[in-house]
Protein backbone atom coordinates (compact mmCIF):
# COMPACT_ATOMS: atom_id res chain seq x y z
CA UNK A 1 0.00 0.00 0.00
CA UNK A 2 2.87 2.62 1.02
CA UNK A 3 5.12 1.71 -1.69
CA UNK A 4 2.01 1.80 -4.09
CA UNK A 5 1.30 5.53 -3.00
CA UNK A 6 5.21 6.65 -3.48
CA UNK A 7 5.14 5.12 -6.64
CA UNK A 8 1.86 7.31 -7.94
CA UNK A 9 3.91 10.25 -6.49
CA UNK A 10 6.51 9.67 -8.26
CA UNK A 11 4.71 9.04 -11.41
CA UNK A 12 2.77 11.93 -10.81
CA UNK A 13 5.52 14.35 -10.13
CA UNK A 14 7.07 12.90 -13.46
CA UNK A 15 3.83 13.63 -14.99
CA UNK A 16 3.88 16.98 -13.93
CA UNK A 17 7.34 17.60 -14.52
CA UNK A 18 7.09 16.76 -18.35
CA UNK A 19 4.26 18.42 -18.89
CA UNK A 20 5.69 21.89 -17.29
CA UNK A 21 8.50 22.29 -19.30
CA UNK A 22 7.30 21.22 -22.55
CA UNK A 23 3.46 22.84 -22.51
CA UNK A 24 4.18 24.49 -26.36
CA UNK A 25 5.81 21.45 -27.64
CA UNK A 26 2.70 19.42 -26.24
CA UNK A 27 0.35 21.90 -27.51
CA UNK A 28 1.65 22.12 -31.01
CA UNK A 29 1.60 18.63 -31.41
CA UNK A 30 -2.00 18.32 -30.08
CA UNK A 31 -3.12 19.81 -33.29
CA UNK A 32 -1.25 17.45 -35.77
CA UNK A 33 -1.94 13.76 -35.67
CA UNK A 34 -0.98 13.10 -31.92
CA UNK A 35 -2.96 11.65 -29.57
CA UNK A 36 -5.11 14.23 -27.72
CA UNK A 37 -3.51 15.04 -24.45
CA UNK A 38 -7.52 15.35 -22.94
CA UNK A 39 -8.69 11.85 -24.66
CA UNK A 40 -10.23 9.89 -21.28
CA UNK A 41 -6.99 7.08 -22.22
CA UNK A 42 -4.14 10.22 -21.51
CA UNK A 43 -5.44 11.86 -18.52
CA UNK A 44 -3.15 11.39 -15.23
CA UNK A 45 -5.55 10.34 -13.03
CA UNK A 46 -5.43 9.50 -9.43
CA UNK A 47 -7.34 6.21 -10.30
CA UNK A 48 -6.82 5.48 -13.41
CA UNK A 49 -10.50 5.06 -15.03
CA UNK A 50 -12.06 7.13 -12.74
CA UNK A 51 -12.64 11.03 -12.06
CA UNK A 52 -11.90 11.84 -8.11
CA UNK A 53 -13.27 14.59 -7.34
CA UNK A 54 -12.81 16.30 -3.89
CA UNK A 55 -15.10 18.55 -1.97
CA UNK A 56 -15.62 19.87 1.81
CA UNK A 57 -17.59 17.91 4.01
CA UNK A 58 -20.51 19.48 4.93
CA UNK A 59 -21.58 19.71 1.58
CA UNK A 60 -23.57 22.96 1.83
CA UNK A 61 -27.06 23.86 0.17
CA UNK A 62 -27.05 25.36 -2.50
CA UNK A 63 -24.07 23.88 -3.88
CA UNK A 64 -25.02 20.39 -2.96
CA UNK A 65 -28.57 19.50 -2.76
CA UNK A 66 -30.23 16.16 -1.81
CA UNK A 67 -30.80 13.80 0.97
CA UNK A 68 -27.38 12.50 2.73
CA UNK A 69 -25.15 9.58 2.44
CA UNK A 70 -21.50 8.37 2.30
CA UNK A 71 -19.34 10.34 4.24
CA UNK A 72 -21.76 13.08 3.98
CA UNK A 73 -23.96 12.87 7.25
CA UNK A 74 -25.76 15.69 9.20
CA UNK A 75 -28.65 17.49 9.16
CA UNK A 76 -27.31 20.26 6.66
CA UNK A 77 -24.97 18.12 4.53
CA UNK A 78 -26.02 16.44 1.26
CA UNK A 79 -24.28 13.91 -0.54
CA UNK A 80 -22.38 14.81 -3.14
CA UNK A 81 -23.09 11.56 -5.30
CA UNK A 82 -26.62 12.72 -5.63
CA UNK A 83 -25.50 15.22 -9.04
CA UNK A 84 -27.64 17.61 -7.07
CA UNK A 85 -27.16 21.33 -6.63
CA UNK A 86 -25.13 24.05 -8.50
CA UNK A 87 -21.46 22.73 -8.11
CA UNK A 88 -22.81 19.07 -7.18
CA UNK A 89 -24.26 18.99 -11.50
CA UNK A 90 -21.48 21.34 -12.66
CA UNK A 91 -18.92 18.65 -11.40
CA UNK A 92 -21.04 15.83 -13.51
CA UNK A 93 -21.25 17.69 -16.43
CA UNK A 94 -17.19 18.00 -16.54
CA UNK A 95 -17.00 14.21 -15.81
CA UNK A 96 -19.18 13.74 -18.37
CA UNK A 97 -17.38 16.50 -20.70
CA UNK A 98 -13.84 14.55 -20.17
CA UNK A 99 -15.75 11.43 -20.97
CA UNK A 100 -16.47 9.78 -17.88
CA UNK A 101 -19.87 8.21 -16.70
CA UNK A 102 -21.79 8.57 -13.89
CA UNK A 103 -20.43 5.96 -12.40
CA UNK A 104 -17.06 6.43 -12.77
CA UNK A 105 -16.87 9.58 -10.92
CA UNK A 106 -15.56 8.98 -7.14
CA UNK A 107 -16.02 11.83 -4.54
CA UNK A 108 -13.59 12.29 -1.52
CA UNK A 109 -13.79 14.60 1.48
CA UNK A 110 -11.03 17.36 1.70
CA UNK A 111 -11.01 19.81 3.98
CA UNK A 112 -10.11 23.12 2.05
CA UNK A 113 -6.10 23.58 3.86
CA UNK A 114 -5.81 19.74 2.16
CA UNK A 115 -7.10 21.08 -1.31
CA UNK A 116 -3.43 23.05 -1.84
CA UNK A 117 -1.19 21.48 0.81
CA UNK A 118 2.24 20.87 -1.03
CA UNK A 119 2.71 17.01 -1.98
CA UNK A 120 0.66 14.44 -4.32
CA UNK A 121 -3.52 14.92 -3.65
CA UNK A 122 -5.97 11.90 -3.49
CA UNK A 123 -8.15 14.21 -5.88
CA UNK A 124 -8.20 15.09 -9.21
CA UNK A 125 -10.23 18.28 -9.11
CA UNK A 126 -11.66 19.68 -6.20
CA UNK A 127 -14.60 22.22 -5.72
CA UNK A 128 -16.09 24.04 -3.12
CA UNK A 129 -16.40 27.36 -3.65
CA UNK A 130 -12.96 27.82 -4.00
CA UNK A 131 -12.63 31.95 -5.45
CA UNK A 132 -9.71 32.86 -7.64
CA UNK A 133 -6.63 35.01 -6.76
CA UNK A 134 -3.43 35.37 -8.92
CA UNK A 135 -1.33 34.33 -4.97
CA UNK A 136 -3.36 31.31 -5.20
CA UNK A 137 -2.17 30.27 -8.22
CA UNK A 138 1.53 30.12 -6.25
CA UNK A 139 0.51 27.48 -4.39
CA UNK A 140 -1.99 25.28 -7.12
CA UNK A 141 -3.64 25.53 -10.28
CA UNK A 142 -7.37 27.08 -10.36
CA UNK A 143 -9.54 26.41 -13.31
CA UNK A 144 -10.93 28.94 -15.48
CA UNK A 145 -14.28 30.46 -14.34
CA UNK A 146 -17.15 28.09 -13.41
CA UNK A 147 -18.83 30.78 -11.20
CA UNK A 148 -19.07 34.48 -11.17
CA UNK A 149 -19.37 35.40 -7.75
CA UNK A 150 -20.67 38.24 -5.51
CA UNK A 151 -20.07 38.51 -1.60
CA UNK A 152 -23.28 39.51 0.01
CA UNK A 153 -23.99 40.91 3.60
CA UNK A 154 -26.35 38.71 5.60
CA UNK A 155 -27.88 40.46 9.13
CA UNK A 156 -31.05 39.97 11.22
CA UNK A 157 -33.93 42.07 10.66
CA UNK A 158 -34.63 44.63 12.54
CA UNK A 159 -30.84 45.26 14.23
CA UNK A 160 -29.66 49.26 12.51
CA UNK A 161 -27.49 47.34 9.98
CA UNK A 162 -30.13 45.95 8.16
CA UNK A 163 -31.07 49.29 7.07
CA UNK A 164 -27.90 50.45 5.61
CA UNK A 165 -28.02 50.99 1.82
CA UNK A 166 -24.20 52.00 1.07
CA UNK A 167 -20.61 50.58 1.67
CA UNK A 168 -20.20 53.60 3.89
CA UNK A 169 -23.32 52.39 5.85
CA UNK A 170 -21.94 49.69 6.97
CA UNK A 171 -18.41 50.82 8.60
CA UNK A 172 -19.24 51.21 12.12
CA UNK A 173 -20.52 47.42 12.83
CA UNK A 174 -18.69 44.52 13.51
CA UNK A 175 -18.33 41.60 10.85
CA UNK A 176 -17.62 38.22 10.61
CA UNK A 177 -16.98 35.49 8.17
CA UNK A 178 -15.45 32.05 7.11
CA UNK A 179 -11.34 31.74 7.29
CA UNK A 180 -9.66 31.45 4.32
CA UNK A 181 -12.20 33.27 2.43
CA UNK A 182 -12.06 36.27 0.04
CA UNK A 183 -14.93 37.83 2.15
CA UNK A 184 -12.42 38.39 4.88
CA UNK A 185 -10.57 40.53 2.32
CA UNK A 186 -13.73 41.88 0.88
CA UNK A 187 -14.71 43.45 4.75
CA UNK A 188 -11.37 44.47 5.21
CA UNK A 189 -10.40 46.38 1.98
CA UNK A 190 -14.02 47.20 1.11
CA UNK A 191 -15.83 48.17 3.51
CA UNK A 192 -13.14 48.65 5.88
CA UNK A 193 -15.04 48.95 9.15
CA UNK A 194 -14.14 50.34 12.55
CA UNK A 195 -14.47 46.89 14.63
CA UNK A 196 -11.91 44.24 14.45
CA UNK A 197 -13.86 41.68 11.89
CA UNK A 198 -14.50 38.20 13.87
CA UNK A 199 -13.15 35.00 11.55
CA UNK A 200 -14.62 31.85 12.39
CA UNK A 201 -13.71 27.92 11.22
CA UNK A 202 -16.69 27.34 10.11
CA UNK A 203 -20.11 29.40 8.26
CA UNK A 204 -22.17 28.02 11.11
CA UNK A 205 -19.94 29.43 13.71
CA UNK A 206 -20.23 32.51 11.83
CA UNK A 207 -24.05 32.14 12.04
CA UNK A 208 -24.46 31.30 15.73
CA UNK A 209 -22.31 34.55 16.05
CA UNK A 210 -24.72 36.67 14.41
CA UNK A 211 -27.59 35.42 16.16
CA UNK A 212 -25.88 35.53 19.42
CA UNK A 213 -25.23 39.21 18.53
CA UNK A 214 -21.41 39.05 18.49
CA UNK A 215 -21.04 40.10 15.60
CA UNK A 216 -23.93 42.51 13.39
CA UNK A 217 -23.13 40.90 9.72
CA UNK A 218 -22.13 37.81 7.80
CA UNK A 219 -20.16 38.14 4.36
CA UNK A 220 -20.33 35.26 2.29
CA UNK A 221 -20.89 34.66 -1.37
CA UNK A 222 -24.77 35.67 -2.30
CA UNK A 223 -25.96 32.09 -2.83
CA UNK A 224 -24.90 31.26 0.75
CA UNK A 225 -25.92 34.44 1.90
CA UNK A 226 -29.61 34.03 0.41
CA UNK A 227 -29.89 30.46 1.84
CA UNK A 228 -28.62 31.98 5.38
CA UNK A 229 -31.18 34.75 5.34
CA UNK A 230 -33.91 32.54 3.75
CA UNK A 231 -33.81 29.08 5.26
CA UNK A 232 -31.56 28.65 8.01
CA UNK A 233 -32.40 31.75 9.98
CA UNK A 234 -36.13 32.68 10.71
CA UNK A 235 -35.21 36.24 10.90
CA UNK A 236 -32.23 36.76 8.33
CA UNK A 237 -32.20 39.49 6.15
CA UNK A 238 -29.95 39.99 2.85
CA UNK A 239 -28.51 43.76 3.63
CA UNK A 240 -27.19 44.07 -0.07
CA UNK A 241 -24.39 42.74 -2.44
CA UNK A 242 -20.82 44.12 -1.78
CA UNK A 243 -18.82 45.69 -4.32
CA UNK A 244 -16.04 43.55 -6.39
CA UNK A 245 -12.50 44.44 -4.48
CA UNK A 246 -11.11 45.43 -7.72
CA UNK A 247 -13.79 47.49 -9.52
CA UNK A 248 -14.33 45.95 -13.33
CA UNK A 249 -12.94 42.66 -12.50
CA UNK A 250 -15.65 39.88 -11.49
CA UNK A 251 -14.76 37.01 -8.34
CA UNK A 252 -15.22 34.15 -9.75
CA UNK A 253 -14.98 30.37 -8.65
CA UNK A 254 -12.31 27.68 -9.86
CA UNK A 255 -11.63 24.27 -9.28
CA UNK A 256 -7.97 23.38 -7.69
CA UNK A 257 -5.86 20.98 -9.23
CA UNK A 258 -2.44 20.30 -8.18
CA UNK A 259 0.17 22.95 -9.28
CA UNK A 260 1.43 22.23 -12.52
CA UNK A 261 -1.14 19.33 -13.07
CA UNK A 262 -1.55 17.95 -16.86
CA UNK A 263 -5.29 18.16 -15.95
CA UNK A 264 -5.86 21.90 -15.52
CA UNK A 265 -6.01 22.36 -19.49
CA UNK A 266 -8.57 19.77 -20.14
CA UNK A 267 -10.82 21.09 -17.31
CA UNK A 268 -10.53 24.50 -19.20
CA UNK A 269 -11.44 22.91 -22.17
CA UNK A 270 -14.47 21.00 -20.87
CA UNK A 271 -15.94 24.48 -18.85
CA UNK A 272 -15.12 26.20 -22.31
CA UNK A 273 -17.40 23.88 -24.40
CA UNK A 274 -20.01 24.07 -21.12
CA UNK A 275 -20.03 27.60 -21.60
CA UNK A 276 -20.34 27.68 -25.57
CA UNK A 277 -23.32 25.09 -25.30
CA UNK A 278 -25.28 26.63 -22.34
CA UNK A 279 -25.04 23.53 -20.05
CA UNK A 280 -23.68 25.96 -17.15
CA UNK A 281 -26.26 28.45 -17.40
CA UNK A 282 -28.73 25.92 -17.72
CA UNK A 283 -27.14 23.93 -14.47
CA UNK A 284 -27.03 27.64 -12.68
CA UNK A 285 -31.00 28.68 -13.77
CA UNK A 286 -31.82 24.88 -12.54
CA UNK A 287 -29.95 25.19 -9.20
CA UNK A 288 -29.81 28.57 -8.03
CA UNK A 289 -32.56 30.73 -7.02
CA UNK A 290 -33.27 32.68 -9.78
CA UNK A 291 -35.97 34.65 -8.01
CA UNK A 292 -32.96 35.67 -5.53
CA UNK A 293 -31.92 39.29 -5.72
CA UNK A 294 -30.39 41.88 -3.25
CA UNK A 295 -29.82 45.69 -4.01
CA UNK A 296 -26.24 46.84 -4.94
CA UNK A 297 -24.22 48.26 -1.40
CA UNK A 298 -22.48 51.23 -3.74
CA UNK B 1 32.84 15.80 24.77
CA UNK B 2 34.44 15.38 21.45
CA UNK B 3 32.61 12.01 20.98
CA UNK B 4 29.10 13.69 21.52
CA UNK B 5 30.52 16.81 19.44
CA UNK B 6 31.12 14.66 16.20
CA UNK B 7 27.60 12.01 16.38
CA UNK B 8 25.28 15.20 17.03
CA UNK B 9 26.91 16.52 13.45
CA UNK B 10 26.69 13.10 12.11
CA UNK B 11 23.08 13.10 13.22
CA UNK B 12 22.03 16.27 12.21
CA UNK B 13 23.99 15.92 9.04
CA UNK B 14 22.12 12.58 7.93
CA UNK B 15 18.57 14.28 8.88
CA UNK B 16 19.12 17.23 7.09
CA UNK B 17 20.58 15.76 3.94
CA UNK B 18 17.68 13.15 4.05
CA UNK B 19 15.00 16.23 4.51
CA UNK B 20 16.58 17.97 1.35
CA UNK B 21 17.36 15.22 -0.98
CA UNK B 22 14.06 14.37 -0.57
CA UNK B 23 11.81 14.30 -3.81
CA UNK B 24 9.38 16.66 -2.68
CA UNK B 25 11.46 19.01 -1.23
CA UNK B 26 11.24 21.72 -3.68
CA UNK B 27 7.48 21.79 -3.17
CA UNK B 28 7.69 21.50 0.84
CA UNK B 29 10.15 24.05 0.71
CA UNK B 30 8.32 26.51 -1.40
CA UNK B 31 4.86 26.30 0.69
CA UNK B 32 6.51 26.33 4.23
CA UNK B 33 9.69 28.18 3.67
CA UNK B 34 8.58 31.07 1.57
CA UNK B 35 10.59 34.26 2.25
CA UNK B 36 8.54 36.49 0.43
CA UNK B 37 5.32 35.60 1.89
CA UNK B 38 7.20 35.15 5.13
CA UNK B 39 7.76 38.96 4.63
CA UNK B 40 4.42 40.08 3.29
CA UNK B 41 2.66 38.23 6.69
CA UNK B 42 5.24 39.39 9.21
CA UNK B 43 4.13 42.44 10.23
CA UNK B 44 0.28 41.31 9.88
CA UNK B 45 1.08 38.52 12.24
CA UNK B 46 3.12 40.49 14.72
CA UNK B 47 0.48 42.58 15.60
CA UNK B 48 -2.24 39.90 15.78
CA UNK B 49 0.35 37.88 18.59
CA UNK B 50 -0.04 41.35 20.64
CA UNK B 51 -3.37 39.74 21.21
CA UNK B 52 -2.42 36.45 22.33
CA UNK B 53 0.39 38.12 24.53
CA UNK B 54 -2.78 39.86 26.20
CA UNK B 55 -5.03 37.24 26.95
CA UNK B 56 -1.93 35.12 28.44
CA UNK B 57 -1.11 38.44 30.71
CA UNK B 58 -4.54 38.38 32.10
CA UNK B 59 -5.59 35.01 32.11
CA UNK B 60 -2.27 34.43 34.42
CA UNK B 61 -2.81 36.92 36.73
CA UNK B 62 -6.46 35.38 37.57
CA UNK B 63 -4.97 32.15 37.74
CA UNK B 64 -2.39 32.40 40.17
CA UNK B 65 -5.27 33.62 42.25
CA UNK B 66 -8.14 31.49 41.47
CA UNK B 67 -6.39 28.23 41.33
CA UNK B 68 -4.95 28.78 44.95
CA UNK B 69 -8.39 29.48 46.51
CA UNK B 70 -9.20 26.05 44.83
CA UNK B 71 -6.25 24.54 45.98
CA UNK B 72 -6.86 26.08 49.38
CA UNK B 73 -10.45 24.94 49.67
CA UNK B 74 -9.84 21.65 48.62
CA UNK B 75 -7.12 20.96 51.57
CA UNK B 76 -9.68 22.36 54.17
CA UNK B 77 -9.72 19.55 56.57
CA UNK B 78 -12.42 18.09 58.36
CA UNK B 79 -15.93 16.80 57.34
CA UNK B 80 -18.13 20.04 58.01
CA UNK B 81 -16.03 21.07 54.43
CA UNK B 82 -16.74 18.27 53.14
CA UNK B 83 -19.45 19.81 50.89
CA UNK B 84 -16.76 22.73 49.75
CA UNK B 85 -14.17 19.99 49.13
CA UNK B 86 -16.59 18.18 46.82
CA UNK B 87 -16.97 21.05 44.77
CA UNK B 88 -13.41 21.70 44.43
CA UNK B 89 -12.35 17.81 43.14
CA UNK B 90 -15.72 18.16 40.80
CA UNK B 91 -14.48 21.29 39.18
CA UNK B 92 -10.82 20.21 38.57
CA UNK B 93 -11.98 16.63 37.54
CA UNK B 94 -14.13 18.18 34.88
CA UNK B 95 -11.70 20.84 33.95
CA UNK B 96 -8.71 18.74 33.60
CA UNK B 97 -10.87 16.21 31.59
CA UNK B 98 -12.08 18.26 29.03
CA UNK B 99 -10.45 19.79 25.53
CA UNK B 100 -9.36 23.04 26.22
CA UNK B 101 -10.59 23.95 22.46
CA UNK B 102 -13.90 22.43 23.39
CA UNK B 103 -14.31 24.77 26.39
CA UNK B 104 -13.35 27.67 24.50
CA UNK B 105 -16.09 26.67 21.76
CA UNK B 106 -18.79 26.30 24.14
CA UNK B 107 -18.33 28.93 26.26
CA UNK B 108 -17.55 31.82 23.78
CA UNK B 109 -20.82 30.98 21.49
CA UNK B 110 -23.01 29.36 23.99
CA UNK B 111 -23.13 31.93 26.96
CA UNK B 112 -23.87 34.39 24.65
CA UNK B 113 -26.55 32.59 22.85
CA UNK B 114 -28.01 32.53 26.25
CA UNK B 115 -28.79 36.72 25.70
CA UNK B 116 -29.12 37.62 29.02
CA UNK B 117 -28.60 41.25 30.20
CA UNK B 118 -25.56 42.36 31.66
CA UNK B 119 -23.41 39.47 30.34
CA UNK B 120 -20.84 40.16 28.21
CA UNK B 121 -21.31 38.80 24.41
CA UNK B 122 -17.45 39.50 24.04
CA UNK B 123 -15.70 36.32 22.47
CA UNK B 124 -12.25 37.41 23.57
CA UNK B 125 -13.80 37.48 27.51
CA UNK B 126 -15.57 34.10 26.83
CA UNK B 127 -12.14 32.77 25.20
CA UNK B 128 -10.19 33.98 28.13
CA UNK B 129 -12.50 32.29 30.89
CA UNK B 130 -12.60 29.20 29.22
CA UNK B 131 -8.30 29.49 29.29
CA UNK B 132 -8.79 30.07 33.13
CA UNK B 133 -11.01 27.55 34.05
CA UNK B 134 -8.77 24.99 32.41
CA UNK B 135 -6.16 26.60 33.18
CA UNK B 136 -6.86 26.68 36.74
CA UNK B 137 -7.60 23.47 37.24
CA UNK B 138 -4.05 22.06 36.87
CA UNK B 139 -2.70 24.73 38.47
CA UNK B 140 -4.80 24.00 41.63
CA UNK B 141 -3.56 20.74 41.60
CA UNK B 142 0.10 21.68 41.64
CA UNK B 143 -0.88 23.60 44.57
CA UNK B 144 -2.05 21.09 46.42
CA UNK B 145 0.77 18.88 45.75
CA UNK B 146 2.84 21.70 47.08
CA UNK B 147 0.05 22.00 50.27
CA UNK B 148 0.57 18.28 50.72
CA UNK B 149 4.49 18.40 50.08
CA UNK B 150 4.73 20.60 53.79
CA UNK B 151 5.83 18.20 56.30
CA UNK B 152 2.64 17.47 59.14
CA UNK B 153 4.75 18.61 62.11
CA UNK B 154 4.68 22.07 60.76
CA UNK B 155 0.63 21.81 61.29
CA UNK B 156 1.27 20.63 64.04
CA UNK B 157 3.52 22.88 65.61
CA UNK B 158 1.38 25.83 64.11
CA UNK B 159 -1.82 24.05 65.31
CA UNK B 160 0.05 23.81 68.69
CA UNK B 161 0.96 27.67 68.79
CA UNK B 162 -2.62 28.35 68.75
CA UNK B 163 -3.55 29.19 65.56
CA UNK B 164 -6.88 28.24 63.94
CA UNK B 165 -6.98 25.50 61.18
CA UNK B 166 -7.69 28.44 58.29
CA UNK B 167 -4.00 30.21 60.07
CA UNK B 168 -2.64 27.72 59.69
CA UNK B 169 -3.14 26.99 56.18
CA UNK B 170 -3.12 30.37 55.67
CA UNK B 171 0.27 32.20 57.45
CA UNK B 172 2.50 28.53 58.09
CA UNK B 173 1.65 25.75 55.06
CA UNK B 174 0.86 27.55 51.56
CA UNK B 175 3.91 30.14 52.04
CA UNK B 176 6.06 27.19 51.76
CA UNK B 177 3.83 25.16 49.04
CA UNK B 178 3.97 28.15 46.95
CA UNK B 179 7.50 28.38 46.88
CA UNK B 180 8.11 24.74 46.05
CA UNK B 181 5.99 24.93 43.07
CA UNK B 182 6.76 27.90 41.21
CA UNK B 183 8.81 26.02 38.87
CA UNK B 184 5.62 23.32 38.06
CA UNK B 185 3.82 26.46 38.03
CA UNK B 186 5.85 28.00 35.02
CA UNK B 187 5.76 24.83 33.37
CA UNK B 188 2.00 25.56 33.36
CA UNK B 189 2.69 28.85 32.16
CA UNK B 190 4.21 27.30 29.29
CA UNK B 191 1.37 25.65 28.13
CA UNK B 192 -1.29 28.76 28.37
CA UNK B 193 1.31 30.59 26.34
CA UNK B 194 0.66 28.57 23.34
CA UNK B 195 -2.65 27.64 24.21
CA UNK B 196 -3.73 30.86 23.70
CA UNK B 197 -4.06 30.23 20.26
CA UNK B 198 -6.83 27.83 20.78
CA UNK B 199 -9.08 31.36 21.65
CA UNK B 200 -9.17 31.76 17.12
CA UNK B 201 -11.58 29.07 17.08
CA UNK B 202 -14.30 31.47 18.92
CA UNK B 203 -13.78 34.00 16.06
CA UNK B 204 -10.97 36.53 17.29
CA UNK B 205 -8.06 37.39 15.08
CA UNK B 206 -4.99 36.24 17.21
CA UNK B 207 -1.98 35.21 15.76
CA UNK B 208 -2.85 30.93 14.63
CA UNK B 209 -5.86 32.97 12.66
CA UNK B 210 -4.38 35.79 11.02
CA UNK B 211 -1.74 33.06 10.00
CA UNK B 212 -4.52 31.13 8.94
CA UNK B 213 -5.93 34.23 6.46
CA UNK B 214 -2.82 35.04 5.00
CA UNK B 215 -2.17 31.02 4.84
CA UNK B 216 -5.95 31.12 2.41
CA UNK B 217 -5.28 34.51 0.98
CA UNK B 218 -1.32 32.72 -0.67
CA UNK B 219 -2.16 28.66 -0.90
CA UNK B 220 1.06 29.02 1.21
CA UNK B 221 1.74 27.56 5.12
CA UNK B 222 4.96 30.12 5.77
CA UNK B 223 2.64 31.83 7.59
CA UNK B 224 2.50 29.33 10.22
CA UNK B 225 6.43 28.78 10.43
CA UNK B 226 6.16 32.97 10.70
CA UNK B 227 3.75 32.22 14.08
CA UNK B 228 6.05 29.22 15.43
CA UNK B 229 8.83 31.43 15.42
CA UNK B 230 6.79 34.25 17.85
CA UNK B 231 5.82 31.69 19.59
CA UNK B 232 9.55 30.14 20.38
CA UNK B 233 10.64 33.62 20.65
CA UNK B 234 8.24 34.23 23.78
CA UNK B 235 8.20 30.75 25.28
CA UNK B 236 12.00 29.18 24.97
CA UNK B 237 13.45 32.12 27.39
CA UNK B 238 10.68 31.16 29.51
CA UNK B 239 11.65 27.94 29.64
CA UNK B 240 15.19 28.69 30.18
CA UNK B 241 14.61 30.43 32.76
CA UNK B 242 12.27 28.28 34.89
CA UNK B 243 15.29 25.43 34.32
CA UNK B 244 17.54 28.18 35.98
CA UNK B 245 14.94 28.98 38.48
CA UNK B 246 14.67 24.78 39.43
CA UNK B 247 18.72 24.78 39.59
CA UNK B 248 18.93 27.61 41.93
CA UNK B 249 16.56 26.50 44.43
CA UNK B 250 17.96 22.92 44.42
CA UNK B 251 21.38 24.75 44.95
CA UNK B 252 20.17 26.52 47.59
CA UNK B 253 17.95 23.71 49.38
CA UNK B 254 21.38 21.72 49.25
CA UNK B 255 23.38 24.13 50.95
CA UNK B 256 21.09 25.05 53.92
CA UNK B 257 20.31 21.36 54.60
CA UNK B 258 16.84 21.77 54.20
CA UNK B 259 14.92 19.49 52.31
Amino acid sequence: MRTRAVAMAIVAALAAASCGSSTSTTASAAGTTQANPCAKANLTLVTPGQLTIGTDNPAFDPYFQGPTGHEWTGKFNHDPYNDQGFEDATAYAVAQQLGFTKDQVKWVAVSFNNSFKPGPKNFDFYLAQVSYSPQRTQGADLSDSYYDVQQAVVALQGTPIASATSVSDLKSYKFGTQIGTTSYDLIQNVVQPSQSTQVYDTLNAALQALKNGQIDGLVTDFPTAYYMANIQLSNGTVVGILPAANSGSKEHFSMVLQKGSSLTECVNGALSALHADGTLAQIQDRWLNQAAHAPDLQ
Amino acid sequence: MATAVISTIVVFTAIGLAIVNSPGWPAVREAFLNGEVFRASFPDIARAFKLNVKIFLVAEAVILVFALGVAMLRSLPGPVFFPIRAIAIIYTDVFRGLPTILVITMLALGVPALQLTGVPVSAVFWATVGLILVYSAYVAEVYRAGIESVHPSQEAAARSLGLSRWQTLRYVIVPQAVRRVIPPLLNDFIGLQKDTALVAFAGPVEVLRQAGIDEAANFNFTPYVCTAVLFLALTIPMTRATDWLIERDRRKRAASGVG
